[in-house]
């Protein structure tokens, strides 16, 4: 049970690359911290930098309340959960579990205890003398688990763990994964490129691009609220819709010129709205707030946009419609049962108070 | 991925198990030759050298094991090979473990110089070898045997081994080091057990080179108690008379254990012969 702590961490590769590039980040005693972002991002290094596998460049690391950046990984009381689940090919399940704890002079009762005791809790008391190469996918991943579970550390590192599994069995294991969490009340740091597997089992999320954070929040927050046009993209599917305009401003009123759409802006939704008048904006909204007009009969008159259906996907609990307005392309979420059909003209509604507006020069949104 | 079978046809399967037959008798007839001959008098070898023994004289290994001091000679070959084959698998292993895993300015050129020891024939290196075994005061040995083995061993095993401690999966190393495992016990408890195979290959590749081996024990050898199998059934040699029959059972004597230590390892040799073969 510790708290996890980035001080000004830097990591840079002998071959120049820097992958992580000034983190910070407290993150709390007992809780689920997910770190996502594309391939490349400083994640993983991150994550390795905590668990001793990489050395910070600069900055300080603490574990609890001590500075670990000269401690020796197994001295850091971690345990880490890799991808490729990197079980013992050579040790039976048991093995692999207790290894850590034998190298730890245990007692043997007591490894024998805390190994029954995690197989248990994984549903593999039945795999103990087994090799891994016999066991399929999600029993090998529940072994990795478990050889984590039984050195009781103080926290987890979880590296894409269910990158490996099928699409199935990994949503199976993303509410497991945070049952243990429930049940075991660790700090978990979390990578995974999979915005979903971060939304749903972090208690907080961290998105990263290009080794730099770009927004720390809980799941919602950062969902509502991005911070810039990378993570208002990069978080939730379908992606946000963007289109470049102009905010201008008119009777009084504000509003997005996007040459084919007028979008208007709700008065005071954007507190600095007013600085970025006659100034090139980028403009999102995300495809379930864009409806159908029979959906949504009480509809302003204004909010409405003409748009032509390129393509209707139906998913079964929804339909995304792929439309075209003009130069402009974009997603809506609508109904499953909707009337609209490929080719066709198609009344939508932009909801006006879900909108954002993002600065077109440095992305960021504009408050 | 799995690849769809090759699947050779009937006339194919036939030539395919005419050429192994042919090649299985070509190794074999000689050993039967060899065997047959082991049961016979020196006089019989040579009045009916193909055919069944008349009678059995089993007696004839007893009397090469005792008589002919045959069994000083595989007490020898005996501890140069096994030593050799013990010296040079833990030398190799650290060697080719650190030029696998640990970067470091030259790592390259030190596993260029090691491999570099494939192109050159030991036995090229007689003269030196025999000055600087004579200048260290190991002449007549059995040390100067074990030395020389070790060394002209050492490039083909470094070869192997480097590439199957490459295909081990680093995070495997990091899960042990989490785990609580410093460097020696990585190499000795995780990354050891995984190369298995390509341990076995070079074990028995060396085995049966040194358990052969007449030309080095030649050069440094003098005294008799000292001598391995090969140099001593030259005594069978007479400047008058060959004992063929002594000559045929010690031989037979001493194929036995590398037909053993080729039984017993065959499964990891042919896995570490194959391994890079097929990804799985």
């Amino acid at each position: 049970m510790a708290k996890v702590v980035f001080e000004h961490v830097y990591k840079k590769f002998p071959n120049g690359v820097i992958a992580v590039n000034d983190f910070n980040l407290e993150i709390k005693d007992k809780e689920f911290v997910v770190l996502v972002g594309p391939s490349g991002c400083g994640k993983t290094t991150s994550l390795r930098c905590v668990a001793g596998l990489e050395e910070a460049s600069s900055g300080n690391i603490y574990i609890g309340d001590n500075i670990v950046n000269d401690v020796a990984p197994k001295d850091r009381d971690i345990a880490m959960v890799f991808q490729n689940y990197a079980l013992y090919p050579h040790m039976d399940v048991y093995n692999n579990m207790a290894f850590g704890l034998k190298l730890r002079k245990f007692p043997k009762v007591e490894i024998e205890r805390r190994v029954k005791e995690a197989a248990k809790i994984l549903g593999i008391e039945n795999l103990l003398d087994r090799r891994p190469k016999a066991l399929s996918g999600g029993q090998r991943q529940r072994v990795a688990l478990g050889r984590a579970i039984v050195r009781e550390p103080k926290v987890f590192l979880m590296d894409e763990p269910l990158s490996n599994l099928d699409a199935k069995l990994r949503v199976q294991m993303r509410a497991e994964l945070q049952k243990l969490h429930n049940r075991l009340k660790t700090t978990i740091i979390y990578v995974t490129h999979d915005q979903i597997e971060a939304m749903t089992m972090g208690d907080r999320i961290v998105v990263m691009k290009d080794g730099v954070v770009q927004q720390v929040g809980r799941p919602l927050d950062i969902y509502d609220n991005p911070n810039n046009v990378f993570v208002a993209g990069f978080i939730g599917t379908p992606p946000m819709n963007f289109m470049e305009g102009v905010l201008k401003q008119e009777n009084n009123r504000l509003y997005v010129d996007l040459e084919t759409i007028k979008i208007y802006v709700p008065a005071g939704k954007f507190k600095t709205a007013n600085m970025y008048v006659d100034k090139e904006v980028i403009f999102g909204i995300r495809p379930e707030n864009i409806s159908e007009l029979e959906d949504t009969p009480d509809a302003k008159q204004e909010d409405i946009v003409l748009a032509n259906v390129d393509v209707s996907e139906l998913i079964g609990s929804e339909t995304y419609l792929w439309v075209s307005n003009g130069p402009h392309s974009f997603t809506a979420r609508v109904d499953a049962h909707t009337k609209a059909e490929d080719g066709s003209e198609h009344q939508l509604v932009f909801n006006p108070e879900k909108i954002h507006l993002f600065d077109k020069e440095t992305e960021k949104a504009i408050p | 991925m799995e690849l769809p079978r090759w699947r050779p046809g009937k006339l194919t399967q036939i030539m395919l198990h005419f050429i192994l037959l042919a090649y299985s008798i070509i190794v074999l007839y000689p050993i039967g030759i060899m065997l047959l001959s082991s049961v016979k008098g020196t006089r019989e070898i040579f009045t009916n050298p193909y055919g069944w023994p008349a009678s059995l004289r089993l007696d004839n290994y007893s009397k090469a094991w005792k008589l002919a001091n045959f069994s000083v000679y595989f007490q020898n070959s005996a501890f140069v090979s096994v030593m050799t084959i013990l010296v040079l698998l833990f030398v190799s292993s650290m060697a080719a473990y650190v030029l696998a895993r640990f970067e470091f300015r030259g790592n390259r050129a030190l596993y260029m110089l090691f491999i570099s020891g494939l192109m050159l024939p030991v036995r090229l290196a007689v003269v030196p070898l025999f000055t600087m075994i004579r200048d260290i005061n190991l002449l007549d040995t059995r040390t100067a045997l074990l030395m020389v083995y070790v060394a002209s061993g050492i490039p083909f095993s470094i070869f192997l081994l480097v590439n199957f401690f490459k295909s081990i999966p680093k995070e495997i190393e990091e899960a042990a080091i989490i785990d609580g495992c410093g460097l020696f016990s990585i190499y000795y408890r995780i990354m050891l057990p995984l190369i298995g195979p390509a341990l076995a290959t070079v074990g028995i590749y060396n085995f049966i080179g040194t358990w052969n081996d007449f030309f080095f024990p030649l050069i440094f050898l003098r005294t008799k108690s000292k001598y391995t199998i090969p140099l001593g059934v030259m005594q069978f040699f007479g400047e008058f008379t060959n004992q063929w029959d002594m000559l045929f059972s010690s031989l037979t004597i001493a194929i036995v254990p590398v037909i053993i230590i080729f039984m017993v390892a065959s499964k990891q040799f042919i896995r570490g012969m194959t391994a890079g073969a097929v990804k799985g």
